[in-house]
């Protein structure tokens, strides 16, 4: 009897979350004229004409590629400097260390809001503007001390023993920490990497401030689209399934880690 | 673990010092700068003291953005808390059935936050919406992009959608981690189910519905984007929240020395609640090591 009533909650919960993407889908596959005349819960005529619109037209779809760039360099760039932080945290106390570990934490909480006009003038200044490495940097705001929480929970589970044998058996620190250190703490970064990824894609406010065309996300591509003429449903939601496709892929290939990096619950 | 104490551990904190200080220090103090000075344009700047922050303190478009900020995020705390715990109290325990919740439940948050907007836009019109249209064939007056009642509560909707998994998820993690020597003792007990739930489930839940509730109040106390893409904050300034009210001044109308004081005031708050919860936060983790 229990175990119906639960399937039943877990099962009302999944529809609720699947049918608005269902929608989504749904009228990805329709004609705009299909969209607004008629109404129907899957398409009438079927057409995969809008995602040849986005994957033929080279001003669509380098807006997945930029995506993806910025969102591989910030996750490359916070995992490496994250690192040798996370294990500074965790292993040693050093003047500050509290306080530092607290002001880190509070840039994941700075509004993105607060940042974006600032870092639109910093960035424009160096000369930086509408490059991936900009967006890059701007998301370390969040994604660095992100990583450096989770990685550092992780840490933290490995005996200090470790360390101490390699020293005596004469590794360098560089080494003990590549060929020793960081295969144990191997799932976790992959999760902290899972949530830069996470937290890097989703982001729309600061990475539509910090470009103009050479390194414009999808996301803001679909903005402009909304904004300029607004009644193209078909080509807009497309473009909204074929970002949640990376996501669902990343998702695919982490499931067994994401359960214990919420574990942590340093999100 | 014991830790060994030696200052050279900041040569290892550095990188992250400097790229954070890039992408941190340096614009905040920007805004502080603007936050005290009046400018008329070609960089030329006046000592304007306190006005900005008096202005808005004072003023009442500021008060009515905070008011609607804090109602939102009372409203979805309220409703994605106890609804993210009772998912995780369901949830299968292992096996095939667990991981295709996992992925399913995790969807939501991987889709970029306008991309939620755009979902939810096309999902609540009233023309090609399934929403908006079974609503209206139900007669039920709904249209979010008129009514203020009807925006809110879409929005609500939506936020619930985005971001109960992540409740949800946490809590499972949490309740993973009870021995099932607990719940042996339990049955001997002959505890009844709302025990089971009180005694061992949410005490042993207690850190992760914390950091729960923080990053739920933290983002929805920064939410930008979905409301913004669903409702351009209206119909009139309804659903105008701080950050969308803060763009809005800031890169609209380039109001910048209201804008920074406005700024800096938001951080405060922000920074402040952070502080609170953070200290609670470790004050229990010594708690739980001792």
């Amino acid at each position: 009897m229990k175990r119906y009533s639960s399937a039943l909650v877990m099962a009302a919960y999944l529809i609720f979350l699947l049918v608005p993407i269902y929608w989504l889908l749904n009228m990805s596959l329709k004609t705009n004229a299909e969209i607004t005349s008629t109404f129907s819960l899957w398409p009438q005529n079927f057409t995969l004409r809008n995602y040849e619109v986005i994957l033929t037209d080279p001003s669509w779809y380098m807006g997945y590629v930029n995506s993806i760039i910025y969102v591989v360099l910030n996750t490359v760039i916070s995992i490496t400097v994250a690192l040798p932080a996370a294990y500074a945290f965790s292993r040693y106390s050093f003047m500050g260390d509290k306080h530092l570990f607290f002001w880190l934490l509070t840039n994941r909480m700075a509004p993105p809001a607060v940042f974006a006009l600032p870092f639109f003038q910093l960035y424009s200044s160096v000369g930086l503007f509408d490059t991936h490495i900009a967006v890059a940097l701007a998301h370390c705001l969040f994604n660095v001390p992100l990583a450096v929480w989770i990685l550092e929970g992780f840490m933290r589970g490995v005996p200090k023993e470790i360390d101490e044998t390699a020293y005596i058996d004469g590794y360098s620190f560089p080494r003990f920490f590549i060929r020793i250190f960081m295969p144990l703490i191997a799932s976790g970064i992959g999760v902290a990497a899972f949530f830069c990824f996470m937290f890097s894609w989703v982001e729309l406010l600061l990475s539509r401030t910090l470009t103009a065309v050479d390194a414009k996300p999808i996301a803001a591509i679909m903005t402009r689209t909304v904004s300029a003429s607004g009644m193209d449903w078909g080509v807009l939601a497309a473009a909204g399934v074929l970002t949640i496709l990376p996501g669902a892929l990343v998702i695919w290939f982490v499931r067994n880690y994401i359960a214990k990096g919420f574990a942590l619950g340093r999100v | 673990m014991e830790k060994t104490v030696n200052n050279k551990a900041w040569f290892l904190v550095l990188p992250v010092l400097v790229i954070v200080a890039f992408s941190a220090v340096i614009p905040l103090m920007t805004v502080v700068n603007y936050a005290f000075n009046d400018t008329f344009g070609n960089n030329q700047f006046f000592w304007a003291g306190f006005e900005w922050f008096e202005d808005t303190v004072t003023s009442s478009r500021m008060h009515d953005a905070l008011g609607r900020q804090i109602l939102f995020s009372g409203i979805i705390l309220a409703i994605e808390v106890p609804l993210g715990i009772f998912i995780a109290l369901n949830m299968p325990k292992k096996g095939f059935w667990a991981s295709f919740c996992l992925v399913l439940m995790a969807l939501p948050l991987l889709i970029p936050f306008n991309v939620v907007g755009t979902i939810w836009q096309i999902f609540g019109r009233v023309d090609i919406g399934l929403l908006g249209r079974t609503l209206a064939s139900l007669g039920i007056d709904y249209n979010y992009t008129n009514d203020w009642l009807d925006a809110w509560i879409t929005i609500v909707v939506m936020d619930v959608w985005h971001w109960t998994s992540l409740v949800a998820l946490l809590a499972y993690a949490g309740l993973q981690s009870i021995p099932q020597a607990y719940y042996q003792a339990a049955k001997i007990d002959q505890a009844s189910r709302w025990a089971i739930f009180r005694y061992i489930e949410l005490p042993k839940m207690q850190g992760v519905l914390l950091i729960a509730v923080l990053l739920r109040f933290m983002d929805s106390f920064m939410i930008y984007t979905e409301p913004f893409v669903l409702t351009g904050g209206g119909p009139g300034n309804s659903t105008t929240f701080l950050s969308i009210d803060l763009v809005k001044m800031a890169v609209g109308q380039f109001d910048l020395g209201p804008a920074a004081a406005f700024s800096l005031m938001y951080f405060l708050v922000i920074l402040l609640v952070s502080w609170v919860f953070y200290t609670v936060m470790t004050n229990m983790d010594r708690e739980n090591m001792q």
